[in-house]
């Protein structure tokens, strides 16, 4: 599944400039909690959070996330997008709440990856 | 890379806007130096949960990273409190960290578990009043996960 496709299943707003909107994603997580996103989250995998503060983009960079959908139709500050842009990260605001967005993307096919073995 | 390649950083305590910075600059080089991605992203986590750390609880300090073809070495060092149990902050689940710092998604008692998931080889010397240093090995040679 698409960053593009994702948009569209979520009727999510793009936030950022959408020039990754074509890379694949396998899986996907749901998280406010950023130090599970760091324990378990899979390889590039779409994260769907209700957080909009600056270390949810870092914790991203730090994980090869590629798409971060903020749920409940929130929306970061400027600068958040902006570091998002340089990591080259997308960002997507679904008015979707986290369970609903989480099980439409299940729904279509996003699933869970492996869990890792480390 | 034939070379030994050393970084320094300084990390201010409470600044939950640049914190990350210092791990995410170290990940950009070791991308650059054409290091295995399971290993960037090990270092990166185990740095990032180190810098995390030091901006929560210890007011800051340095961060020194040493690149050589086989190994990254991190140092992260403070002047903070320094940590009370160390056996209790290892655990999973086990944390001091405020609410203000649980509604940034962090404070869940993951940060040195974490560290030691990811490292190769991790140390710890702590004394309560005079802070902490924390040694984060990741090998070359272990290049999967």
């Amino acid at each position: 599944m698409t960053i593009r496709e994702i948009r569209k299943i979520l009727a999510a707003a793009l936030l950022t400039d959408g020039k990754h909107q074509n890379v694949t994603i396998h899986s996907a997580c749901g998280s406010d909690m950023m130090s599970d996103v760091l324990a378990f989250a899979k390889n590039q995998p779409v994260l769907l959070t209700g957080l909009i503060n600056p270390q949810v983009v870092r914790t991203a960079e730090m994980m090869d996330i590629r798409c971060i959908v903020f749920v409940r139709g929130k929306k970061p500050e400027a600068d958040l997008v902006r570091l998002a842009q340089a990591c080259g990260i997308e960002l997507l605001s679904t008015s979707f709440r986290m369970y609903t967005a989480c099980g439409l993307l299940y729904s279509h096919g996003l699933l869970e990856g492996p869990v890792p073995n480390e | 890379m034939n070379e030994v390649l050393l970084l320094h950083y300084e990390i201010r305590g409470g600044d939950f806007i640049h914190a990350g910075e210092s791990s995410g600059h170290v990940k950009n080089i070791l991308k650059r130096l054409g290091f295995h991605p399971n290993l960037i992203r090990r270092t990166a986590i185990a740095m990032y949960e180190g810098e995390i750390n030091m901006v929560i609880h210890a007011g800051g300090g340095t961060a020194d990273v040493k690149i050589t073809p086989e190994q990254i070495e991190i140092r992260l060092a403070d002047h903070g409190p320094g940590i009370k149990n160390l056996d209790l902050a290892m655990r999973e689940g086990y944390s001091t960290a405020s609410d203000s710092v649980r509604e940034l998604g962090f404070g869940a008692g993951m940060g040195l578990p974490n560290m030691k998931k990811y490292a190769d080889d991790l140390k710890i010397r702590t004394a309560v009043g005079k802070g902490t240093t924390v040694s984060i090995l990741t090998k070359v040679s272990r290049n999967q996960g």
